[in-house]
């Protein structure tokens, strides 16, 4: 039957119905509940999570033992019964992806989540103070991206996303910007969330307008261009609109950026993101 | 097609040419003898012992008859009382076949401002015979109300409308009446639902049907129940099953004769899949047919020991009814566990099934199995269209497993079976002509891709037939997905699926199409891209026009030759629902779901 339709996110509005679940798991290290608990997962989580709840690239990675929204497990609880409002988390068994799951059923993947945490290396792989120098220096990623209020805003805000990503997707997305393109807006009855998307679009007057799709439908586009001017365009009075799932991100190359570089600047967004 | 003009320059085409010349201007404002104080009275109690102002009653009363001796008189007591109770049930029936008999069903076409069933009519086509809004005026359509349902999730109801009242159900259960002219609620009904229930896909209902003078909703903890059409008021309740085990319905009704015609929901739970009909005065159930054949039953051997007894085979989406030959046509759905198929070897009959059902008895006339020992979760719960052409009386169905099939009704065998998305499960097809699965496409455990995904190349979303173009409109997307398996046990109440699927690692976004399908030839003849995937069923009308929606909340009037968007409004949540039409006063309406709100549309 159909369901589990991608991170409807239809929930996400359940806003102020806050079940507060018991401080404590129930089955807690009960490694047959942790079986349990990664077939429920697999059914009702790994869909943006990932096999082994190692972030899918849509969602985060989960064997990180610090997480962004949750720290104890009747956190965990609250955030797996009701979303997390503004983000593409949905509340338990209102999305249409899977059944929904009975209380026992959600301890029991907090029990699997947990019994699959890894402990972050003891030593970063990178450093993240000359990591902050690239990223807002040499490296030009401020030009585009924000982190913690600072920087351009063409690209994702990536205050966050050394919490959310794991360090193999963060690197994916510096190495290969256009394998899989960043999510944007997720609005909440739809389906699936902009992405952003290259566009070039051309006025009736002609001037050419470059940039990222902020959002679109089938009649209306809005885009921020490369100056951060946001052009609110219907499409039928456009002289053209061309579409590209090429990046705005310029590739990085190791001759641009160095695995070391990199590996800095990563773990600057987990300085930041992961705290 | 032969074009009637009624009043109101309003040309109906596409009905009957013999359709008389209908009053329902002037319906809205007819005097309301039904208009009877809705405080004080229970629905319980027949309306007419309140109502002592009818003659037809009296009159019963009076005569030579009721004179005489003081036993006579005691005989002619007990007379009265029969006699009373006798005039005040035919008054009652009476009251029940003015409103919507099975009679004006048949007939539904004779009377186009009206939307009596889900589909429309009993043929499934989702056409609808007004034409004042066309493609010379559709660009000036406006929005005339919006009705604000302030339930949350998905909105899939189709709206029913009957002489200038719309029904129609929201999330959890909910039930309302508007006045269909401005949007304004009569009453509105909301279920008292268990706390505990677990319905697959959200707490969604897709509308209800209507007979007598009663609605009929299936609810979400799978009891059915009428609901007084003038107050909501419960009439009556029917449990169908437990809903602790997975039950629950989420279908629109179909009323057939002096029946309400329903299936279950419930493939992710492993329940055993049942299509039941209810006696619409009493709640008594008459028949069910069980989609999964029972020992003994024909069909039963195609499922590997006890497999059978959680064999799923729901039957979610409201089917057809042909009353020449007085069967339905009702698809089925998933065989449990949907994406899974070790330890349930076998075609897995009925399940992805088309059936023909005797609509007196429940028995099955033929079947027609589209995937068989489905691993993809592949529900064939689509609407069965019924088309006659080329002198054929023909069931036409998009189905989720990508391929279009046109199978004759009346023998239930494959005619053609031809792709109008993205498939790769199937590359060769069997002597009937039936796509068959090649080895390839079995879920394995690490996973791999198989197209069309899990939601289908359509899923639940109306299709419409219009019988001027002659084209079959469909939403349809082109997405895949990486398929596994991951060992589940049944447990009674619990998600069975035996599976996990997930988007495949393209690139590339999904697409989201609607098509324009030549049942002829199968092929896709026109066809419009969405921006994304939608869940919006279509709509066709006499006035040259598809209405549909999207995911980014427009609804859009399309040319029905060119799928040319004429006109588009913006509602501000996306499309899970279908379109319909109605008219009141003249005016013709074009109405949806979207977002948390329902829509009425028209001309300025």
């Amino acid at each position: 039957m159909f369901r589990r339709w991608l991170v409807g996110a239809v929930g996400l509005v359940f806003l102020g119905v806050v079940m507060h679940a018991t401080a404590q798991n129930p089955l807690a290290s009960d490694p047959k509940a942790a079986k349990a608990g990664e077939y429920e997962f697999r059914i009702n989580c790994a869909l943006c999570h990932g096999l082994g709840a190692r972030g899918g690239g849509r969602g985060p990675d989960l064997t990180r033992a610090v997480k962004k929204h949750t720290h104890s497990d009747a956190d965990m609880f609250q955030v797996i019964s009701n979303g997390i409002p503004g983000t593409a988390m949905p509340a338990n068994g209102t999305n249409g992806q899977g059944v929904g799951m009975t209380d026992e059923e959600i301890w029991q993947i907090i029990t699997y989540i947990r019994s699959q945490e890894v402990k972050a290396p003891a030593t970063p792989l990178g450093n993240a103070a000359h990591g902050r120098e690239l990223f807002y220096g040499d490296g030009n990623c401020a030009l585009c991206h924000m982190v913690e209020g600072k920087g351009g805003r063409l690209g994702p805000d990536l205050t966050g996303v050394g919490g959310s990503r794991t360090r193999e997707s963060l690197i994916d997305s510096v190495r290969n910007p256009s394998r899989r393109l960043a999510w944007g807006l997720t609005e909440a009855t739809k389906e699936f969330p902009q992405e952003y998307e290259s566009v070039t679009v051309v006025t009736a007057d002609g001037k050419e307008i470059k940039g990222v799709t902020l959002n679109e439908d089938s009649f209306s586009v809005q885009i921020m261009d490369t100056g951060e001017h946001i052009h609110l365009l219907e499409k039928d009075k456009l002289r053209s609109f061309q579409k590209s799932r090429q990046s705005a991100m310029p590739k990085y190359d190791a001759d641009v950026l160095s695995d070391k570089e990199l590996e800095d600047i990563v773990a600057f967004l987990v300085s930041v993101g992961a705290k | 097609m032969k074009a009637l003009v009624f009043g109101s320059g309003m040309r109906i085409r596409g009905g009957s040419p013999a359709a008389p010349k209908q009053p329902w201007k002037s319906v809205a404002s007819a005097p309301r003898r039904d208009a009877v104080p809705r405080q004080g009275f229970s629905p319980r109690e027949p309306q007419g012992l309140k109502a002592p102002n009818f003659p037809i009653r009296n009159a019963a009363l009076e005569g030579p008859l009721f004179h005489g001796t003081a036993e006579f008189r005691g005989m002619t007591k007990v007379l009265i009382i029969v006699l009373a109770i006798w005039s005040m049930t035919s008054l009652f029936a009476g009251w029940a076949t003015a409103q919507v008999t099975f009679d004006r069903l048949v007939n539904s076409g004779k009377e186009p401002q009206n939307w009596m069933t889900y589909s429309g009519d009993y043929s499934g086509k989702r056409f609808s015979a007004l034409d004042q809004i066309n493609t010379t005026n559709a660009h000036s359509m406006v929005a005339k109300w919006v009705y604000q349902t302030a339930a949350t999730g998905k909105l899939e109801t189709t709206p029913l409308v009957v002489d200038g009242i719309l029904y129609a159900t929201a999330q959890d259960d909910r039930a309302f009446a508007l006045d269909a002219r401005t949007g304004r609620p009569i009453w509105m009904y909301q279920r008292q639902i268990p706390s505990d229930i677990r319905p697959c896909c959200g707490h969604v209902n897709r509308g209800l049907a209507i007979l007598g003078d009663k609605v009929f909703l299936g609810t979400l903890d799978a009891h059915v129940i009428a609901l007084d059409a003038k107050t909501g008021a419960v009439i009556w309740d029917a449990t169908a099953a437990d809903y602790r085990t997975g039950h629950s319905f989420t279908v629109a009704p179909l009323a057939v004769k002096n029946w309400i015609v329903i299936g279950i929901s419930g493939g992710e739970y492993g329940v055993r899949g049942f299509i039941d009909a209810y006696d619409a005065d009493t709640g008594e159930r008459k028949w069910r047919f069980y989609t999964v054949p029972g020992p003994g039953e024909p069909g039963h051997d195609t499922w590997a020991g006890d497999s059978w007894k959680v064999g799923g085979a729901p039957a979610w989406n409201t089917g057809t009814y042909d009353p020449a030959t007085n069967q339905i046509f009702w698809p089925t759905g998933n065989p449990a566990p949907s994406n899974r198929g070790d330890g349930r070897a076998g075609d897995n009959l009925y399940s992805n099934s088309l059936l023909a059902l005797n609509a007196d008895t429940g028995k099955l006339n033929w079947y027609f199995q589209f995937t068989k020992h489905d691993e993809h979760d592949w529900d064939a719960t689509q609407v069965p269209v019924m088309i006659d052409a080329g002198g054929k009386k023909l069931i036409a169905q998009a189905d989720r497993n990508g391929y279009f099939y046109v199978i004759d009704r009346t023998t239930g065998k494959l005619i053609s079976a031809t792709p109008y998305g993205k498939t790769t499960w199937s590359d060769a097809k069997d002597a009937d002509g039936r796509p068959i699965a090649n080895q390839q496409a079995s879920p394995t455990l690490e996973g791999h891709t198989v197209c069309p995904g899990a939601l289908g190349t359509t899923n639940f979303m109306a299709p419409t037939y219009d019988p001027l173009t002659g084209l079959f409109y469909v939403t349809a997307r082109d997405q895949c997905d990486i398929f596994s398996k991951a060992p589940q046990p049944y447990e009674a109440g619990h998600a069975f699926y035996g599976s996990a699927y997930f988007p495949s690692e393209e690139s590339e976004p999904y697409l989201g199409f609607l098509k324009a399908i030549d049942p002829a030839t199968g092929g896709v003849k026109v066809k419009f891209q969405h921006t994304s995937p939608t869940w919006s069923g279509a709509l066709s009308t006499a006035g040259g026009l598809v209405f549909s929606g999207d995911a980014e909340g427009n609804f859009i009037a399309f040319d029905a030759a060119s799928l040319k968007p004429l006109w588009h409004f913006q509602m501000g949540g996306a499309v899970y629902a279908a379109p319909m039409a109605f008219a009141v006063d003249g005016k013709e309406y074009v109405a949806i779901a979207a977002g948390s709100a329902v829509y009425a549309f028209g001309l300025p």
